[in-house]
């Protein structure tokens, strides 16, 4: 057996805090490099693990498994495909950004950097676990350590911190919590069908398809809600913008730039696979939900005036699209959906980190208090327009292409109602537009003379990040092949049952 | 017909444990009387040596009045490991208190006595071991004699207590009236045999009546809030785990065993009041601003969860009922434990004291939080996989019942947040650091550890637990 990458991966951010757990708490600059160092570890094993991944091959490559909980069939089962590689990427990416974005932390900092990398933890094992025990063990890891997070270091502005830390963590739990039951009663009947208990992702996949339309759908509806509040699909999506705004820099960046990204990867790789009928028929009304999503938070996001609020809302308007590629069912739009995800991760954390630095300077995310910062910071300015451009999609930037591909499969599904969400579009572009040209742009303002812009460390969030954004925009096949070679055989299994289960 | 007495042993040493203690007491000069919570944390350890030894043994005493098998030793090692714990975790408070000798004689009677009740074959040796505990708890419930609350705890409880030993009684006699006879196994056959009456089925209320009050089933809980908030912190730790567990050991015994014939006309019952506790237990909560009141609603909460394993009467959920009580056992200690020290430091047991509990002591702010997740099911800690197992056995066919224990159960978040929320937002007022004493610190880590790993990996316990429960349907 070869080294045991994965697992590595997934440790080396716990190690660094039981590290951090050692350290004094006064030595703020070692306790900040040793997270540091923790994240890059697992960021570069995950570049090598992202272009080690045999393509044609395709598949679960990196397998660990061992037996686990024998009575309930369950196995420690680490692998990726092409569907969780580029979410386990994304991860670390953003993990590793997240620390240099969180570097000014002054208060409590051991204690800051040990949640944040318990959380990047948790984060990262759901995407690599294919075992749905395991996958469940590490889906509720994260919410503790969000909670505490915004409550000790989050800001209060229009809703207070306490509000937004209960709202973040109760809306996820009910959701949850009807998943908890889905996902129980789908192993129940998995056993009799199997004639023993198995919890692996393709062992449930192949006893899901068997089950009546009945269970199928009913099942489905209740993943389809646990998923889907915790991907903010419209109208279960208001924590989000609370959350967000009430939340520490690196929390809104993992929580908007991955965390919900989990939603949407379990929806494809736990729910779709498994219950294809009932996927099949909730597609109209996820189509219906995600179209709704797309258009009231886009005209929310307009008339926001708080920053954090403007980026909250755009990426309930971004996970719209989500949710409409994969209503879409088949391979364009499951590649959309996928690499919608990526890109809006990389898009929203360097948009949080960016109004970060904004908000550490300047005090204020009001957007009518701010004007011409570009003058005074203008690399800030030029991270903040990055993003933005690539919320708007502009070509040659990451999310043009994901954006496309979305909006050619939903038409050709869904026709007409795709023509509102692609108008969507129209509105981001009026929003971060405006949101862009009020803070950075104009008149120089006198009383931001003293700022400084971001330098030495403060800039790895924008170096990272931004490179993801252009070189995913001028390359996009290093993505889309990843993602492709995960989605065939996926969507090869659905179609294969709802052709089989078209007498039923 | 001879009687393989070996059988009894652990219960003879362990009677043997808490007389020694009794006049080790009494002979010793007061000073040497600190001493004496070790000598039970050695005695104890030790019968629980004993105890693993019977792992595998299968046999019964007089008859089938005294049942040794898997399930029973599993149950005793439970009791045990708790005692160790709550022992430990009190050292200091009832040096602070006196009276030490009465103290831990006491608690291993009572301890004694759920062992007793764990092995029981028949109504009689039943009724014995409730007793021996119950009434080791009344006296342990006022220990504080000097203070009002305490004694009018002891006095609710004795009140309350004994009520429902009689209404157990009742029904205990109702049965053997029917039956005409007190074995439980032998009851269960006579039960499937013959037709069902009007009698039998009040006698199966009465049970579930008296042992409802036993593990603070809604609506038998009304006394545990005023109990637990009186009584000594380690006694409500050992009140809430030990007398609880032990009340599910016979509970189960009772009614999967002597009752199966009769499934149909109680599981709707228990489902019923499974639901209701897990509801009122976890709302009621919500207000409350004393931990330790905090502490016995969510402890009525979880009787409630463990309540689910009873309904489907089969090894599955038995196995569910043995897996969750033994992670409930830690959770609990580790909760109560911290709580108990936190009294003894500042006196209070007011949720607003534990302000900035996470800068004073991070251990205790931690084994808090683990605890409190654990019990609300947030996983990797041991009380999700817990109720993962006991849900498993009803999602098919009560599955309103599924839906209100998972919801609930994140419903329950919320206030042990607000908990979290003042331990780890908060300024302390007094910033003095809490220097954790070693036997305390020795309870919190293993708590905090088993809690963990169990969550992690569960494998090994679920194992024990199957075999345990397999046990159960051998003799």
């Amino acid at each position: 057996m070869s080294f045991p990458v994965l697992p590595v991966i997934l440790l080396a951010p716990l190690a660094a805090a039981l590290v951090l757990v050692f350290v004094p708490k006064d030595e703020h600059k070692l306790i900040k490099s040793v997270a540091a160092i923790g994240t890059f570890v697992s960021m570069a094993l995950s570049f090598y693990v992202y272009f080690g991944y045999d393509q044609t091959l395709g598949g679960l490559q990196y397998v660990i498994r061992h037996d686990w909980i024998q009575d309930l069939g369950v196995t420690f089962f680490l692998a990726v495909d092409g569907i969780s590689l580029p979410m386990l990427l994304l991860t670390n990416l953003i993990g590793f950004s997240a620390i240099f974005a969180s570097w000014n932390i002054g208060t409590r900092p051991r204690e800051f950097f040990i949640l944040l990398l318990v959380l990047i933890t948790g984060v990262m094992g759901t995407f690599i676990a294919h075992d749905l025990f395991i996958f469940l063990l590490f889906y509720e890891v994260v919410v503790i350590p969000i909670y505490i997070m915004v409550v000790i270091w989050g800001s209060s502005k229009r809703v207070t911190k306490e509000y937004a830390a209960m709202k973040l963590t109760i809306y996820l739990l009910i959701g949850s919590g009807f998943l908890l039951v889905g996902v129980i009663a789908l192993f129940t009947k998995s056993i009799s069908i199997l004639g023993a208990p198995d919890m692996s992702f393709s062992a449930l996949a192949i006893a899901g398809s068997q089950l009546s339309a009945f269970d199928q759908k009913w099942l489905f509806a209740l993943l389809l809600f646990g998923f889907g509040s915790l991907i903010s699909m419209w109208p279960f999506h208001s924590w989000s913008p609370d959350g967000y705004a009430g939340a520490p820099t690196a929390v809104s960046m993992i929580h908007a730039g991955v965390l919900k990204k989990i939603g949407g990867y379990g929806l494809i790789k736990v729910a779709v696979v498994t219950l294809p009928v009932g996927a099949h028929f909730w597609a109209p009304w996820m189509a219906v939900l995600g179209i709704a999503g797309v258009a009231y938070a886009a005209f929310g996001a307009l008339a926001q005036k708080d920053l954090k609020y403007v980026v909250g809302y755009s990426s309930v308007s971004h996970m719209g699209y989500v949710m409409i590629a994969v209503a879409c069912l088949d391979v364009i739009g499951l590649n959309g959906a996928v690499a919608n995800m990526f890109a809006h991760g990389v898009m929203a954390a360097l948009f949080f980190s960016m109004i970060g630095f904004i908000y550490e300077k300047t005090h204020t995310r009001w957007i009518p208090d701010m004007g011409g910062l570009a003058h005074q910071t203008p690399k800030l300015a030029v991270g903040f327009m990055m993003a933005a451009m690539a919320s708007l999609g502009l070509p040659g930037l990451i999310s043009f292409m994901p954006e496309f591909t979305i909006f050619v499969s939903a038409f050709d599904n869904y026709g007409g109602l795709a023509v509102i969400g692609i108008a969507g579009i129209i509105i981001t572009a009026l929003y971060v537009l405006r949101a862009g040209a009020n803070t950075l742009f104009g008149p120089p303002r006198t009383e931001y003379d003293h700022l400084e812009d971001i330098k030495g460390v403060e800039l790895v969030p924008l170096v990272v990040l931004g490179t993801v954004l252009v070189v995913g925009g001028l390359l996009p096949s290093l993505l889309f092949d990843m993602i492709n070679s995960g989605v065939v055989p996926l969507h090869a299994e659905i179609s294969n049952v709802l052709q089989l289960g078209g007498n039923l | 017909m001879p009687f393989d007495t070996s059988l009894l042993s652990i219960e003879m040493l362990t009677a043997a444990l808490g007389l020694a203690v009794l006049i080790l007491g009494i002979i010793s000069p007061a000073s040497a009387k600190k001493g004496l919570g070790w000598i039970t944390v050695i005695g104890l350890l030790g019968v629980s040596g004993a105890a693993i030894g019977f792992w595998g043994t299968q046999g019964s005493v007089y008859s089938g009045m005294y049942l040794v098998d898997n399930y029973a030793t599993f149950w005793k090692l439970t009791f045990l490991v708790a005692a160790v714990l709550v022992v430990l975790g009190s050292m200091r408070y009832v040096d602070n208190l006196g009276g030490q000798t009465e103290y831990y004689s006491t608690l291993i009677f009572a301890t004694l006595g759920m062992m007793v009740m764990a092995s029981a074959g028949d109504f009689i040796t039943l009724f014995m071991g409730l007793e021996l505990m119950t009434i080791s708890f009344i006296i342990l419930v006022c220990f504080r004699k000097n203070e009002s609350k305490s004694v009018e705890a002891g006095i609710k409880y004795i009140l309350l207590a004994s009520m429902s030993s009689a209404v157990l009684l009742y029904g205990l006699s109702l049965i053997y009236g029917l039956t005409g006879s007190i074995n439980i196994y032998e009851v269960g056959r006579i039960v499937a045999m013959n037709p069902v009456s009007p009698a039998l089925i009040l006698g199966v209320v009465m049970l579930l009546a008296g042992f409802g009050f036993k593990i603070s089933a809604v609506p038998f809980h009304m006394w545990s809030p005023d109990v637990y908030e009186g009584a000594p912190t380690p006694v409500t730790a050992f009140l809430a785990v030990g007398s609880k567990a032990a009340s599910l050991a016979i509970l189960l015994r009772v009614f999967v065993a002597a009752l199966p014939g009769i499934w149909e006309h109680w599981a709707m019952v228990v489902a019923i009041l499974a639901g209701v506790t897990i509801i009122v237990g976890n709302l009621v909560a919500i207000p409350q601003d004393n931990i330790k009141r905090l502490l016995a609603y969510s402890s009525i909460a979880q009787a409630g969860y463990i309540l689910v394993g009873l309904v489907t009467a089969t090894e599955a959920g038995i196995k569910g009922v043995m897996f969750y009580a033994f992670l409930y056992v830690f959770a609990t200690l580790g909760a109560f434990t911290v709580a108990t020290y936190f009294y003894n430091i500042t006196g209070s047991d007011k949720i607003k004291d534990y302000a900035g509990l996470s800068q004073r002591s991070p251990l205790m702010a931690v084994v808090m939080l683990v605890a409190m997740l654990s019990m609300a099911g947030i996983p990797p800690l041991a009380g999700f996989v817990g109720k993962f197992y006991l849900f498993t056995t009803i999602v098919d066919n009560y599955l309103w019942l599924a839906f209100i224990g998972l919801i609930m159960s994140m419903v329950s978040v919320y206030y042990y947040l607000r908990v979290a929320l003042v331990m780890y937002r908060d300024e302390p007022a007094d910033s003095t650091p809490i220097k954790v004493s070693s036997p305390v610190a020795i309870t919190l880590v293993v708590t905090m550890l088993v809690t963990l790993i169990i969550g992690v990996y569960p494998g090994p316990l679920s194992e024990v637990v199957n075999a345990a429960a397999h046990s159960f349907f051998l003799q």
